[in-house]
This record gives C-alpha cells, structure tokens and sequence, in this order.
C-alpha cells in the first residue's frame, strides 16, 4: 500500500515552472532520494508533500486520501525537517525540544531529554541559548525530533546532512536504517551522496530555463 | 490540543521575557511621546485636559504598532511556525494565544502606565475611568486585528511600513470612539454606548480574526 502519494504535482514560481507532471509513490520502508540541481524545486516539493505550500496542479495522497482532508492523521506520523531549523534562538535546547514534544503530544520526561541530547554529542549545552550554539550543534538539536517523535511513520528531510560532521553524519545515517528496517518511511533531499547501505528509489528533478 | 495550546502560551511568555529590551521599546515610546506633550503644548492645565485622551490613544495605538511585528515575525523566521502548523494543532487557536501573549506582554503594561499618563495630562478622575475602559476594551482589538496584517506581511523584507500604511485607517473608528468616551465623561454624560460600540468591534474581531491570522500565515507560507 502506497504511503505517500503525488499525482501530477506542478510547481510555478514567480511565472517559472519548477517542475510539472511529477508523479511518484512511496511505500513502507521505502527510501526516496530527491534529486536535482540547485533551483530544480526540491524543497518546494517538500514544502508541496508536507501541506505547507499547494501545488500549481496535482495532490498528494496519503494513504489513497487527500492531505488535506487526513491532516491530522498525516501530521501526526509525519516528521518535518525543513531548511529552517523551527528552533526559537532564545530558547536552550531542552527548552525547544520540550515545546516540540508538548506541541506533538510526545511524552518525553526531561532525562530522556538530557540522554537524548547526550547520544546526540551536546553534553553540557543543554542550558545554553540556540544562538550561542554552532551551526552543525543547532541542526543537531533540531534533529533530535527523529529520536523523540517514536511512532512517525514517514519522515521528510530537506538537506539533513548541511553543517553535520562525520560522526553527526554516521549518527543520522543509522538511525534512518533504523526507522527504515522499522516500518518507516523516508524522503530525502541531499547534495551530498546518500551513501546508505539501503535499496534507495530516486526521484529526478531537472532544472528547467 | 489544550497541551499544545498552553505549551505554546507558556513558550511565548518565556521568549517574551527573555527578550526584555525588544518589550521595553514600546513602553518606552509611549512614555516619552506623552511625557514630552506638556512641554510641547504648554502646560496649562485646560489644554492639556483637552488633549489628553487623544494623545494617550494615538501613542497606544502607535507604540502598539512599534511592537507589533514581533508578533510571529521570529517564529516565521527561525521555522517555529513551520512545525506549530505541522503539529496539527488548530491554527486560528494557536492565533488567539499568541496574540493573547502578545497583549499580556506588550499592551497591559502600558495600560498599567496610564494612571500616570492620566496626571502628566491632567485627567480629572472620571476621565481616567472612561480612559482605562476604552483602552482595556480598544487594545486587544488593536493586537487581533492587527496580527492580521502582520501575518499577510510577515513573509515580507521590511513590511513594517506596509503594515503602519495596512492598518493605521483601520484604527481610526476605534480611536474616534475611544476619544469620544472620554470626552463625555469629561462632560459628565454616560459613555456606555461608545463603549458597547468597541466591545462590539471587539466580538466581531475575536469572530473572526483568528482565522483571517491563521489563513494570512498559511499565505505567508508558501
């Protein structure tokens, strides 16, 4: 059974067509591999797949129903990781992930928290302000979402692994076996080679004058 | 969907909090431009009086202004806004807390200023009742209908004027009736009627602004 589904999704952007007739299907342990140049629509098909933004033409189904008309169930097994982190600056890590959790009805108890963060590598940043935090460390905190959010069945990430360093890169690729060998399902955008040791279905997006 | 609701109430206060300097700036505002009419206008007594409930509610609806755009313009910038509307809690709530937040924040501390205001202006007491009425029941109609703009222009590089030039004629009934009140109750006369004219306005906006918020985010969006 198709999870996620797009039939004839078009994009138009400032009188440009990213992208039209775009047809895919994604099932259970299934990886999809977003491809394209810079500017072909790769994030604006995420935005497109998560309701965020709506298609020029096309819809998108989960599970054989509009989107729309299944939000809340689609939302609450769908993760979103988009280019923007969804992390308040001001705000410490326990803090942003404990709203996150509150926000997703997640139960998550505060030393979950603090030993998530932990196996993420933010030993004794917990309390520290997001701002003050380095890039590849926030992306870190905002990925902790996959960890928290147990029962998602499908995850859509946009350039998860910009700013994350070799281990962060090994942690993230595991943990998306994981989810895969668990049932989930994943769509992914990346620059970088997937490199996982995973049968990956790929999506082509040509850029278009 | 309560947990949500007050997660997002709580989240808001906290930001709010930290983030003093940004919450003082309209206080401030609103304290200077009125302190500084009595050396403007002079200081006769009758003057003032005159003025006063006008100038008080130009500077609320001005300093409101000053901090209007903080509304959602953070949370559409760092993506929180991405992740509330994918949380599948319902948007035109979620609208209503934050610009409860917003008001708790930014509005009531001017509203507790006022007192004051009221004597650098030389309100008589029933003036200063009638005052504290209008802005108790004018201001959150600023914040709702006001986070309406915000939210169509938040997606914009410098919306701040656009929104001033989007809403400025839409606070002009509100600030007539406001003013009014308070000049019948300088005149002694009942100003009940002006008063159930802005709560009414006030209905109307929690009506129907909290989906006009949630649908100008979701146009801000994509």
């Amino acid at each position: 059974m198709a999870l996620l589904r797009g039939q004839n999704l078009g994009c138009v952007k400032q009188d440009r067509t990213l992208f039209e007739m775009v047809n895919f299907s994604i099932e259970p342990s299934q990886l999809l591999y977003v491809r394209g140049q810079n500017g072909a629509g790769k994030t604006s098909l995420l935005r497109i797949l998560v309701g965020l933004s709506d298609p020029a033409a096309g819809h998108v189904e989960y599970k054989h129903q509009d989107i729309h008309t299944v939000s809340e169930q689609y939302f609450q097994d769908l993760v979103y990781f988009g280019h923007k982190l969804g992390l308040s600056l001001n705000l410490n890590a326990i803090e942003n992930l404990q709203f996150w959790c509150q926000l997703n009805q997640v139960n998550c108890t505060e030393t979950e928290l603090f030993e998530l963060l932990a196996e993420l590598g933010l030993v004794g940043l917990e309390d520290v302000p997001v701002s003050q935090l380095s890039a590849g460390q926030q992306r870190r905190v905002a990925l902790a979402r996959l960890w928290l959010k147990t029962d998602a069945k499908l995850w859509i990430l946009d350039e998860p692994f910009t700013a994350l360093d070799v281990q962060g890169i090994a942690l993230l690729r595991n943990k998306m076996i994981q989810h895969l060998s668990e049932g989930g399902a994943i769509i992914i955008t990346s620059h970088q080679t997937l490199d996982v040791d995973y049968p990956t279905s790929e999506l082509l997006l040509e850029y278009r004058i | 969907m309560t947990a949500s609701l007050l997660a997002v109430f709580k989240r808001d206060l906290a930001l709010a909090f930290r983030q003093r300097a940004e919450l003082l700036q309209p206080m401030m505002f609103f304290v200077l431009v009125i302190s500084l009419f009595p050396l403007g206008v002079g200081p006769g007594p009758e003057i003032l009086q005159k003025i006063g409930p006008g100038v008080i509610w130009v500077a609320a609806i001005l300093s409101s202004l000053l901090g209007m755009e903080r509304l959602f313009r953070d949370d559409f910038q760092d993506g929180t806004l991405e992740q509330i509307m994918l949380s599948g809690a319902s948007m035109p709530l979620v609208c209503v807390v934050k610009v409860a937040v917003h008001w708790l924040a930014s509005i009531v501390p001017l509203i507790l200023l006022s007192p004051l205001l009221g004597l650098f202006l030389n309100l008589t007491l029933e003036m200063y009742w009638a005052l504290l009425a209008t802005l108790l029941v004018g201001t959150p109609l600023l914040s709702l209908v006001g986070a309406v703009a915000v939210g169509l222009t938040v997606g914009l590089q410098k919306g701040g004027v656009l929104l001033a030039l989007l809403l400025l004629p839409v606070f002009v009934p509100l600030l007539i009736f406001a003013t009014a009140a308070v000049e019948a109750a300088s005149l002694q006369i009942s100003y009940s009627a002006h008063l159930g004219l802005i709560g009414a306005m006030l209905l109307f906006a929690l009506a129907l602004a909290p989906m006009a918020i949630a649908y100008a985010l979701k146009v801000s969006q994509s």
